[in-house]
C-alpha cells in the first residue's frame, strides 16, 4: 500500500467512527462577513488564545508554586532561583491583564455591533459570566503571591463584602478563612483559582464557542439591512482561521515582548502588623468600580457614610444587572435600524469607566 | 506562437512554485525557531532542580558535628550531597561510613548491630558491614566506602 492510501484508510477507519467529514463539511461551508468592523472578530479568539496561555504557564507554576505558609518563598524561588521562572510567572501576569483587556474590546465590539440580539442572548450571557469569572480569576491569583501589595489589596478587596447588610460580615469572613487574611486565605484562593475556577471556566467556554459555530458571526444591522447580494463574506477555512493564527502571532509577539522587557516584579514578603505601602491600588481592571464607591464615600459622607456604602454596591449591582440584562430590553428592530438608546448606554459604559479609571490613577499621586 | 504562450506558462508556473516552496521553507524555519524559543526556557525551568542536584552532589566531604559521640554499635544516618549514607560505630571501636544506596535497585540499606549485617528490606539484599561488600542476595556490586576522619568536635567524611 502506498503512503498516500494508508492515510486515507486510516482516516477512513477514523471517519466512520467520529463522524470526521460532517466537521469538515462544516467547516468548509462556514464563512465569516467582510465589512468595515470585521477587524473586531479577531478579539474573541485573541482572548482565547491568552486564556490558553494562562493554562500553560499555570501549570508550569504550579510545578513550584507551594500554597499556604510557603507561598511567598515559593513564588521567590520560582522568580529568583528556578531557569526563566521569572519569564514563566511574567508572562502568566502580562497573559491575565492582556487577557482581561481582550475580553473587554471583544464585549464593547460585541455591545456596538448589536450581537447580543436573538438568536444570540445566550452567547452574550455566556460571555458576561466568563468576563466575571475572569475577573475572580485576577482576583484570586493576585494574592498567591502573598506580598505586601497583594497582601493588603486582597485585604482591601475583602472589605467590600463587608458593607452588604446583615450577612456581609459572615461572606468576608468565610472568603478570608477567619478575620485576617492570612495562609488559610491562600490556600483557599489558590483551590478556587487552579480547580474551582478553571473547573466552571472551561465547560462555560466550551458553550460559549459552540455557540459562535452554531450562529456564526454577528453582522452590524447596518450590514444587516443591506440586500443579501450586497454583504460580503470570506470563507473561515482557510482565509479567515489564517488571519486569526497571524493575530495569534502577534499576541504572542507582544507577550513575549512585555513579558521579557517589563518583568512582573515581588515585593517584600506581607507583614500583618506593617503599615500599608504608600501608593497602593487596586489593578487597573479594577480600579474604575473601586473610584466609584470612593467617590460614592465622598457624596455621602458623616453619618451617611454607611448609607454611601450600601448605596454604592446597589448602584453598582444595578449597573451591571442592565448591562448583563441588555439582549432582553433592546431586541432586533424589524427596519434593522440601531436603537440610540442602548447605544448611548454603551458609550456612557466606557466613558464612566474611563474616566473613573484616570481619576483613581490621578488620585494616587 | 502558440508554443511560445506555452513555454511563458510554464515559467510562470515554475516561479510560482518557487516562491511557494520558498515560503513554506521560511515558514517552517520561523516555527522552528519559535518552537526553539518556547521549549528552551521551559526545558531549563523544568531542569532546575536537577541541576541545583548536580551542585549539590559536586560535594566532596562532609563534616557531621558531634558525630563522635555516638556509642559503639550503633549507627547515624546522614545525607551525603544528595544521597543517604552509614555511619557505623563498631563494638570493635571502628569506624566505617558508606552510601546507603542499594546497588541492585537504590533502596536505602540499614545497618542491623545484633546481626552485624547491612540489609537492604526491599529485596533482601546483604552487604559486609566493614568492607561494604555484597555477600548476599541480588546486589550486584559492592557499597562504596568514604574516608572517615574522628576529631573531638565532629567527624569528617570524605571522599576515598
Amino acid at each position: 500500500m502506498t503512503q498516500k492510501s494508508v492515510a486515507s484508510s486510516v482516516y477512513e477507519w477514523v471517519d466512520e467512527r467520529l463522524g470526521l467529514s460532517e466537521l469538515v463539511a462544516f467547516a468548509r461551508h462556514k464563512t465569516v462577513p467582510v465589512h468595515s468592523q470585521t477587524f473586531w472578530y479577531y478579539w474573541g479568539g485573541i482572548s482565547l488564545f491568552l486564556f490558553l496561555v494562562q493554562c500553560f504557564t499555570g501549570v508550569l507554576l504550579l510545578v513550584y508554586y507551594r500554597p499556604g505558609a510557603e507561598a511567598y518563598e515559593s513564588v521567590r524561588q520560582i522568580t529568583f532561583v528556578m531557569h526563566f521562572g521569572w519569564l514563566i510567572r511574567s508572562a502568566h501576569s502580562w497573559s491575565a491583564n492582556l487577557m482581561i483587556f481582550s475580553i473587554m474590546v471583544h464585549m464593547f465590539s460585541v455591545f456596538f455591533m448589536k450581537a447580543y440580539r436573538k438568536p444570540r442572548e445566550f452567547g452574550w450571557l455566556s460571555g458576561m459570566a466568563l468576563l466575571g469569572l475572569a475577573s475572580v480569576f485576577g482576583f484570586s491569583g493576585y494574592l498567591l503571591p502573598m506580598d505586601e501589595l497583594s497582601y493588603f489589596a486582597t485585604k482591601v478587596g475583602l472589605q467590600i463584602p463587608v458593607a452588604i447588610p446583615f450577612v456581609g460580615a459572615a461572606i468576608a469572613n468565610m472568603l478570608r478563612g477567619g478575620p485576617e487574611v492570612s495562609e488559610f486565605t491562600v490556600q483557599r484562593f489558590f483551590a478556587l483559582h487552579v480547580v474551582v475556577l478553571p473547573a466552571l471556566f472551561l465547560p462555560l467556554l466550551g458553550f460559549h464557542l459552540w455557540l459562535v459555530q452554531r450562529h456564526g458571526n454577528a453582522a452590524p444591522p447596518s450590514v444587516e439591512a443591506l440586500p443579501p447580494e450586497q454583504r460580503k463574506s470570506m470563507p473561515f477555512m482557510p482565509n479567515f482561521l489564517r488571519k486569526d493564527l497571524a493575530m495569534w502571532l502577534i499576541s504572542l509577539n507582544i507577550l513575549a515582548l512585555l513579558a521579557s522587557v517589563f518583568p512582573w516584579t515581588l515585593g517584600k514578603p506581607f507583614d500583618s502588623l506593617a503599615p500599608a505601602p504608600a501608593g497602593i491600588h487596586p489593578e487597573w481592571y479594577f480600579m474604575s468600580p473601586f473610584e466609584m464607591l470612593k467617590l460614592l464615600g465622598f457624596v455621602f459622607s458623616g453619618k451617611y457614610a454607611e448609607f454611601g456604602e450600601i448605596a454604592g454596591i446597589l448602584l453598582f449591582s444595578l449597573g451591571i444587572m442592565l448591562w448583563v440584562l441588555i439582549p432582553f430590553y433592546d431586541t432586533r428592530k424589524p427596519t434593522g435600524q440601531r436603537a440610540r438608546a442602548t447605544h448611548y448606554f454603551g458609550l456612557l459604559a466606557i466613558f464612566a469607566l474611563l474616566a473613573t479609571t484616570i481619576l483613581g490613577y490621578w488620585t494616587i499621586r | 506562437m502558440s508554443e511560445e504562450v506555452n513555454f511563458v506558462s510554464i515559467v510562470e508556473e515554475n516561479g510560482e512554485r518557487n516562491t511557494r516552496r520558498a515560503f513554506l521553507a521560511a515558514a517552517g524555519a520561523a516555527g522552528l525557531c519559535y518552537t526553539a524559543a518556547l521549549a528552551y526556557p521551559i526545558y531549563r525551568y523544568l531542569a532546575s532542580p536537577e541541576e541545583m542536584a548536580l551542585s549539590a552532589t559536586a560535594v566532596t566531604e562532609v563534616l557531621l558535628k558531634d558525630a563522635q559521640k555516638i556509642p559503639a554499635g550503633s549507627v547515624l544516618m546522614y545525607k551525603f550531597g544528595t544521597r543517604p549514607a552509614l555511619l557505623i560505630h563498631h563494638q570493635d571501636g571502628r569506624w566505617i561510613s558508606m552510601t546507603a544506596v542499594c546497588t541492585h535497585l537504590g533502596c536505602t540499606v540499614q545497618y542491623e548491630a545484633q546481626a552485624d549485617r547491612i540489609h537492604c528490606a526491599c529485596h533482601g539484599g546483604v552487604y559486609d558491614p566493614y568492607t561494604g561488600a555484597n555477600v548476599s542476595g541480588p546486589p550486584p556490586k559492592p557499597l562504596t566506602l568514604y574516608k572517615v576522619a574522628v576529631g573531638d568536635t565532629g567527624v569528617q567524611i570524605s571522599l576515598t
